[in-house]
This record gives C-alpha cells, sequence and structure tokens, in this order.
C-alpha cells in the first residue's frame, strides 16, 4: 500500500504521458484501417468494426506513395551522410584548434539558423534555378545541409570535446596521422554525437516540405509530404490515403530509431583516463 | 637509441616560456629521469620529444635522425601517459595491438607480440576485458604493455605511477627498475617525486621554471646540488637551510656558530642526516616522527628563518611543507634524522653537531654552490669539536 502511494503517482504520469503521445500515433493507424464510411461517423469510433487494409496498397498504386518513399530516403540519406561528413570535420577542427577565429566561426555559423524559412524561400528558388539545380534531389540536399549541418557542428562539437585530448596524442605517438587518429579514435567515441546528428539531419530531409514543394514540380521527384499533401483535395479530402500514407511514412523510420538508440547512446568513454 | 635535445626552447603565444634553452643528451639504454615541481616544463619537454607539441627554437635528435620536424608517428618512440589513454572502445588485446596494427604488422606476429606482452605483465586473463572493466594498476601495466609491445627506439613516461596507491606505486617502481633492466630500452621519464627520481634516474635531470637547473647522477645531485633549488629539492626530508656569515673559519648563524670555510655573507645548508646530537647549536625539539627505522625530529634553533624563491619552490614541490607550518614563523627550524629509539621528546633541550665538511654554502645573491673546501684543521679543533668525516653519516 505504501508502494503504492510511494510510486504510484509516478506510473500514472507515466501512463498519462504515454497515452498523450501514443494516442495520435493509435489514431493514425486505425483510421488508415477503417473503410470510407466509418472515418466520417458523428461519435469517433475508437477500433473499426472490420479492419481494412486496401487503403495501403492504393496508396501505394495510384498515389506513387512507393516512389515518394524512395524520393524521401535518397534525400534524407544524402542530407544525413553529407552532413556527418562536414560537420564531423568541422567540429573535430573547431574543438581542436582553439584559435581566436575559432569562436567567430561558431557564431557565424549559426547565422543561418536565423532567418525564418519563408524569408528565404524565393531567393533560394533563384538560387536553384539559376544553378540549374530546380527539380533535382541536389536541390534539396543542398538546402537541408544549409539548416541541419551549423547544429550538427555544435552538437558534434560538444562531444569531440569530451573525449580526452591525449587519447589522440596517444594514437599518433603509435603511428597514426592526425586524420588517422580522429578516424580510429575520435569517431568511435563520438559515436552517441554521431547518431543524434544522424537523426537530426535525417529528419530535417525527411520531413521537410515547404521547399520541397517550391523545388519540385515533376510527379517521379515527388517527396511524401507532397505527396500527402496532393490527397488533400478542395472539396474533398481522402483521409484513407493520408492514414495509410502517414503510417508508412513514419513508422518505419521510427522503428528504425529506436532500434539504432538501444546501440549508439551508450556512453564509451569510461576507463580511457583515471578515475 | 640515444636521444639529443639541443637548446630546445617552447613558448606559447601570450603565455610564459615553458621550456627555456634545454640541452640534454640522453645515451642509448639509459634511464633518464626529469624531474622538479609542477609547471617547472618537465612534462612540456617531453611532449617535445615525443612531437606532440612543436619546438620553438632548438633541434631533437634521436638515434642520431633529426626528428625536430618529424610527425610522432615516425618518431619510433612510445609513450606512457599519466592518464593512461588506452583506447576505451578497444579491448586490452586491440589496445596492445593497436601501434602494431597501424604499422602493417601481419596478424599472426602481433598475437605473439600482445601474447608475449602480456605474459609479461601478467595481463593473459583480462585481454578481451575494456579498459573500463580494469582496476587502476591493471590499466597502468596495459599502458606499459601498449609501450612495450611497439619495441620502439625510446619509452618516454609522463607521471605513470601518479594515480597509484602508495603501496602499489612502490611495488611498480621496482618493477619498472627490473623491467628497464631486462629491456634495456632508452627511457625518459617525467616525474615530480624526487624519491622516484632517485631510486629510478640513473641519471636525473632538474628543471625549475623552463631551464634546467642541473643534470647528474642521483649520488652527484645529492652530495653536490649546482644550486639553492636544488639543494632543497632533492633529498628527503629536504636540506636544511639558513642564512650564515662566515669569518675566520667559523659561520655564524643567529646566535649559533659552526666551523666552516665559506667567508662572508652566505646560505648555508646542512642535510638532516649529516646532523648528530652532540655539542654545538643549541636547540628546542619541536616535533618528533618515530618511523620505526629512524626517527625525525624538528628543533627550532635562535637563527631567522631563510626567505628565497628558489626555496619556497623548492619546498612546496618536495611537499614536505609540514614541518615548515608547524615551526615559528620568523624562526629557523633544522630537521635532523636520528636513530629510532633517540631519546628526545618535544620540549626538550638538545644541541646538534655537524661534521664540517659536510656542510653545503651558496651564494645569498645567485643560489649557485660555492666551492666545497676543507675545514681548515686548527679552526676545527678550536671548536673542539665533533667527528672526522668518515663517521659523519
Amino acid at each position: 500500500m505504501r508502494w503504492l502511494l510511494k510510486r504510484g503517482w509516478m506510473y500514472a504520469a507515466m501512463v498519462a504521458v504515454s497515452a498523450f503521445a501514443l494516442f495520435p500515433v493509435y489514431w493514425v493507424v486505425i483510421t488508415s484501417l477503417k473503410p470510407r464510411s466509418e472515418i466520417y461517423t458523428r461519435t469517433p469510433d475508437l477500433w473499426p468494426s472490420d479492419p481494412q487494409w486496401d487503403q495501403y496498397p492504393r496508396v501505394l498504386g495510384e498515389g506513387h506513395v512507393g516512389r515518394a518513399l524512395l524520393n524521401s530516403l535518397i534525400v534524407a540519406s544524402g542530407t544525413m551522410v553529407i552532413c556527418l561528413l562536414v560537420s564531423a570535420g568541422a567540429a573535430y577542427v573547431l574543438a581542436r584548434y582553439r584559435v581566436r577565429i575559432t569562436r567567430i566561426l561558431l557564431i557565424l555559423v549559426l547565422m543561418t539558423q536565423m532567418f525564418p524559412l519563408v524569408v528565404l524561400v524565393i531567393p533560394l528558388f533563384v538560387t536553384m534555378r539559376k544553378a540549374g539545380l530546380l527539380g533535382t534531389y541536389w536541390s534539396l540536399i543542398i538546402t537541408y545541409l544549409a539548416f541541419s549541418v551549423p547544429l550538427a557542428i555544435w552538437v558534434m562539437r560538444g562531444f569531440v570535446l569530451s573525449i580526452p585530448e591525449e587519447l589522440e596524442h596517444a594514437a599518433r605517438i603509435d603511428g597514426a596521422t592526425r586524420i588517422g587518429a580522429m578516424w580510429r579514435v575520435v569517431l568511435p567515441l563520438a559515436a552517441p554525437g554521431l547518431a543524434v546528428t544522424a537523426v537530426l539531419s535525417f529528419l530535417e530531409g525527411w520531413k521537410e516540405f515547404l521547399l520541397a514543394l517550391t523545388f519540385i514540380n515533376d510527379e517521379d521527384r515527388k517527396t511524401v509530404p507532397l505527396v500527402l499533401q496532393s490527397f488533400v483535395g478542395r472539396g474533398d479530402t481522402d483521409w484513407g490515403a493520408v492514414m495509410a500514407t502517414s503510417v508508412l511514412y513514419t513508422l518505419p523510420v521510427a522503428i528504425v530509431f529506436v532500434l539504432a538508440r538501444k546501440h549508439l547512446m551508450t556512453a564509451r568513454t569510461a576507463g580511457a583516463v583515471k578515475g | 637509441m640515444s636521444i639529443r635535445i639541443d637548446a630546445v626552447s617552447k613558448a606559447y603565444k601570450n603565455g610564459p616560456v615553458a621550456v627555456d634553452e634545454v640541452s640534454l643528451e640522453v645515451a642509448d639504454g639509459e634511464f633518464m629521469v626529469l624531474v622538479g615541481p609542477s609547471g617547472c616544463g618537465k612534462s612540456t619537454l617531453l611532449k617535445l620529444i615525443a612531437g606532440i607539441e612543436e619546438v620553438t627554437s632548438g633541434s631533437i635528435h634521436i638515434g642520431g635522425r633529426d626528428v625536430t620536424l618529424l610527425d610522432p608517428r615516425k618518431r619510433d618512440i612510445a609513450m606512457v601517459f599519466q592518464s593512461y589513454a588506452l583506447y576505451p572502445h578497444l579491448s586490452v588485446r586491440q589496445n596492445l595491438g593497436f601501434g602494431l596494427k597501424l604499422r602493417k604488422t601481419s596478424k599472426a606476429e602481433i598475437a605473439q607480440r600482445v601474447d608475449d606482452v602480456a605474459r609479461i605483465l601478467g595481463l593473459e586473463e583480462m585481454l578481451e576485458r575494456k579498459p573500463g572493466e580494469l582496476s587502476g594498476g591493471q590499466r597502468q601495466r596495459v599502458a606499459m604493455g601498449r609501450a612495450i609491445v611497439r619495441e620502439p627506439q625510446a619509452f618516454l613516461m609522463d607521471e605513470p605511477l601518479s594515480n597509484l596507491d602508495a603501496k602499489l606505486r612502490v611495488s611498480m617502481r621496482a618493477q619498472l627498475s627490473r623491467l628497464h633492466e631486462r629491456l634495456g630500452v632508452t627511457t625518459v621519464y617525467v616525474t615530480h617525486d624526487q624519491v622516484e627520481a632517485m631510486t629510478l634516474g640513473q641519471r636525473v635531470a632538474v628543471l625549475r621554471g623552463g631551464v634546467l637547473q642541473q643534470c647528474d647522477t642521483p649520488e652527484q645531485l645529492f652530495d653536490h646540488p649546482a644550486n639553492l633549488f636544488v639543494a632543497a629539492f632533492i633529498g628527503s626530508p629536504a636540506m636544511n637551510l639558513v642564512e650564515a656569515h662566515g669569518e675566520n673559519g667559523t659561520a655564524r648563524f643567529g646566535s649559533c656558530q659552526v666551523p666552516s670555510a665559506f667567508d662572508g655573507p652566505f646560505i648555508l645548508g646542512v642535510r638532516p642526516h649529516d646532523l648528530k646530537l652532540g655539542p654545538g647549536i643549541p636547540a628546542v625539539v619541536q616535533v618528533v616522527e618515530r618511523l620505526g627505522t629512524e626517527t625525525h625530529v624538528v628543533a627550532g634553533i635562535d637563527a631567522p628563518r631563510l626567505r628565497s624563491a628558489a626555496l619556497t619552490d623548492a619546498v612546496d614541490a618536495a611537499a614536505s611543507g609540514d614541518e615548515v607550518l608547524l615551526a615559528d614563523e620568523d624562526r629557523a627550524s633544522f630537521t635532523v634524522v636520528l636513530d629510532a629509539r633517540a631519546p628526545v621528546a618535544v620540549g626538550d633541550q638538545i644541541e646538534l653537531t655537524v661534521d664540517p665538511d659536510r656542510l653545503h654554502g651558496f651564494d645569498v645573491e645567485s643560489g649557485k654552490a660555492l666551492p666545497m673546501s676543507s675545514v681548515d684543521p686548527a679552526a676545527r679543533d678550536r671548536w673542539g669539536s665533533p667527528a672526522p668525516a668518515g663517521d659523519a653519516r
């Protein structure tokens, strides 16, 4: 009884928070399984009377969601890989070479974060058109990098700073070049930082809508958010398609991140130096 | 391989000169210890030899090869860090084999050499563990093993024992000595602990403020310190120092006097082991420390306390500040090492005697050692005082 009083409220709070976070997901999933007649009801049903999977083949077929998922994957992974390479290198340099310009660079790097996206859309459109990149994956990847790299540099720099410099000295004396020491010692130890950076930059490319809408016209290059938007009509919205696409769009990524987190988030510097 | 350091300096931008024109030669197979208080530049000097830091001026040769501008990896040296700096994401086996792998040694040979070193250091049981799962002493051995397995031209060690507890440190010290005898690899060893320096070093280089004070065998450092700093820094308990004035074969300090050949104002130094009970300097016992094998006595004498930068530096570094804290602020005190069962107690009035040949003299201005000269036998007779040189110890 005392245990219940002591711990009970904590579990109650946990249940409440989980319900708050999971209910929208649950709602999306069950709505995607409802027949059209049950989507539009006066009193919402918490469980479809007759779960149907036919929305999925439909959106993947007619809706070109398969192609859109591939496009999103290409753009998001491209952003992620390049962001990791650039930010890891930049963060290392900004962490290890402490000259006066470092501080200025760190501030400058954040400048891009200060503009509202809407202000930048038109100039970026003009730039991309002049560069002949409009409608390509690169137009999106390059723009997403401009927004994800600065934050990634800050995150990674923090992780690099937490790795004792002596480990690098040891590696260099052991026969590694400076880059070799970074590759073999610093990056493996900064794995949690790389994971955070990977997730953030991947999501930057995965979720973005406004720029994709501006840059991409070609049906074959559309990312998932654009396809989702195409289901929303002026008079009629195809909620079944929206929900089924949303499930395909979010759940696989979420599951991958949850699995990866387990492997990457543990601290790895234990035992490096005294203590 | 021998290491030659030629007029090496290291200055940081907007900072002090960490190493100032140090020249040093370490012979092939020699165990050289760099010792000094913290901030004296000994660790920086080691990093310069390793190539982790770049020299501002001067040159470094290892085995006759100019390595001044070479990358650390091309210098073929191994370093043991104070913090051990083990790679936490690699197992002990991978830690040991890391350098060999980078040097493209064959897998079979890496395995062979790692196993050999693991056997020497008793690490066989823990080869598959990660550094985080090891005790301090075990990590220390892995760090040592990582250096040995490479079979480098020279070992550089930066206070490798300072993170161990006192007992382990003593046994590790002995094992280090044996290891050096067995491998015969040139070693440069940095420590702030003068006992470690004296017991391990074939030669010891004393640094202060980036400047090399003296480099010699432990015996020479102890018996013939080049200056006040070395005198105060080397030896435990530390040398007793007092400002004195010499005239006609007699040195006076406060109301005390001893026979001595030094003339004019000078700083008189006498090792605690060279003082004995007997007629001479009157003193009052302030502290008695019975260590079992011997007794340390701190006794106040009637003379003003010596104040000198060199002295405070050395005393701080030697961390034997106890006596200083306990003594009267402006009166000098002498530390004396007596027999285990010497009949003294706190508050006793005693008299201390010293063999004049074992007195040290230093210049008041420069702190440099004055040439040792024998005391005129006539002067000694006048004092009716103590034992001939042979019995002094």
